[in-house]
């Protein structure tokens, strides 16, 4: 049964691999002449505008917490979902509404606390 | 089975004690609330070395195992939304030095 | 050694010392990052155990979601000035006794109890549990959203700043 993994596993190994043999070859290869524009953080070509440690806004915080909760709806739903094409009948679909319905709600409560709102 | 079902159990238990000494050990809430995680995840394990080990054809334990993560996720947000608001009105998160009902 | 027991020695190691690292590291990132590096551990070995459907949802929730929830909090708590603190408070040699005597008291529970183990194979994993969730385990299953939206109001409630 693990033969079914052997590809994840050389996926992995390759892909670590390559990112390893890349920086040691051009740590080993390459000319190091550190000067204060080369070290600079590379913002696309423009100066960096003050330092990249600030803290961040709390609005991100709110998404991020809107993205876990229903992250966990979808992982709960999935389970269902596959067996709802297969077997079950009206009353699976019954169950996952209210189940989704619930989670509505909370959707609608952000809705209206503004919490998605980006001013 | 060619892995003996005490070895999962053994590993649970110490990734478990691992937790509890972070989630003791810690100053930093948001450490703590790692720590708590790690206990969480050793508690998984067991729950779904059992389901495969003793009960193969109902899988109990990973029924359990799917609601713990469910229930991990929301203690986060609710969780490190205390942590925010603790930060907001104190300006640090280190635990040993929240002491505001001590008069 | 069969390569169902070498894989779970690495995994086993991966686990446990990336444990060790969130519990001890200073830089709280770099202990989110080790965090990650756990969890993944724990999916593989839903992987050997399994247990596919929950070695997904692993990495979906515990490594998608939540780590990224605690680094968006790393993030919004950390000093901008000031110099590094301590990451242990001053009795970790006394919750070190405490989590090593409680981890005695699990290896001996592991180690002496007796389990009936069954020698049958495995059910399929998504398909066994989709069908225990809609008829056995239905209202865990609807609660679960209750809970889902408790937590929700809750952290968006304490998340917004009042004040502004």
């Amino acid at each position: 049964m693990l033969k079914e993994y052997f590809p994840i596993l050389l996926m992995l190994v390759l892909a670590i691999g390559f990112g390893v043999t890349m920086i040691f070859l051009s740590s080993l290869a390459g000319r190091k002449t550190a000067t204060a524009t080369k070290t600079a953080p590379y913002e696309c070509g423009s100066l960096p505008v003050g330092s990249a440690r600030l803290r961040f806004d709390v609005k991100f915080y709110v998404v991020a917490i809107l993205f876990i909760l229903f992250d966990v709806e979808a992982v709960l739903l999935w389970p269902w979902a596959v067996l709802q094409a297969q077997q079950l009948k009206l009353t699976g679909l019954v169950e996952a509404a209210v189940f989704v319905g619930i989670l509505l709600l909370g959707y609608l409560y952000a809705l209206r606390k503004g919490a998605l709102e980006w001013e | 089975m060619e892995i003996p079902l005490s070895w999962y159990l053994i590993l649970a238990a110490i990734l478990f004690a691992v937790g509890v000494y972070g989630a003791l050990a810690r100053r930093n809430a948001i450490a703590i609330l790692m720590s708590i995680e790690l206990m969480l995840n050793a508690v998984n394990i067991n729950l779904v070395a059992f389901a495969r080990y003793v009960t193969p054809r109902e899988l109990t334990g990973q029924i359990f195992a799917i609601f713990i993560m469910m229930l991990a996720a929301a203690e986060a947000a609710v969780g490190l939304g205390l942590v925010l608001t603790v930060y907001r009105n104190l300006r640090h998160i280190q635990v040993d030095e929240i002491n505001l009902l001590r008069s | 050694m069969s390569a169902h027991q070498l894989a779970f020695l690495v995994l086993g190691v991966l686990i446990l010392v990336s444990a060790l690292m969130v519990v001890t590291v200073r830089n709280l990132v770099h202990a989110a990052l080790f965090l990650i590096l756990c969890f993944a551990g724990v999916a593989g070995l839903y992987v050997l155990l399994q247990a596919e459907f929950l070695a997904v949802a692993q990495v979906l929730i515990y490594i998608g979601a939540i780590t990224v929830l605690i680094l968006f909090g790393i993030m919004l708590t950390r000093k901008i000035t000031g110099g590094a603190q301590p990451p242990l408070a001053s009795h970790w040699k006394a919750a070190g006794a405490g989590a090593g005597a409680f981890l005695l008291l699990l290896l001996y529970v592991a180690m002496t109890g007796q389990w009936q183990v069954s020698d049958q194979p495995p059910m399929d994993s998504t398909t066994t549990l989709g069908l225990a969730l809609v008829t056995r385990y239905v209202l865990p299953f609807e609660l679960a959203s209750v809970v889902l939206l408790a937590a929700l109001v809750g952290a968006v409630l304490l998340a917004r700043d009042e004040t502004r």
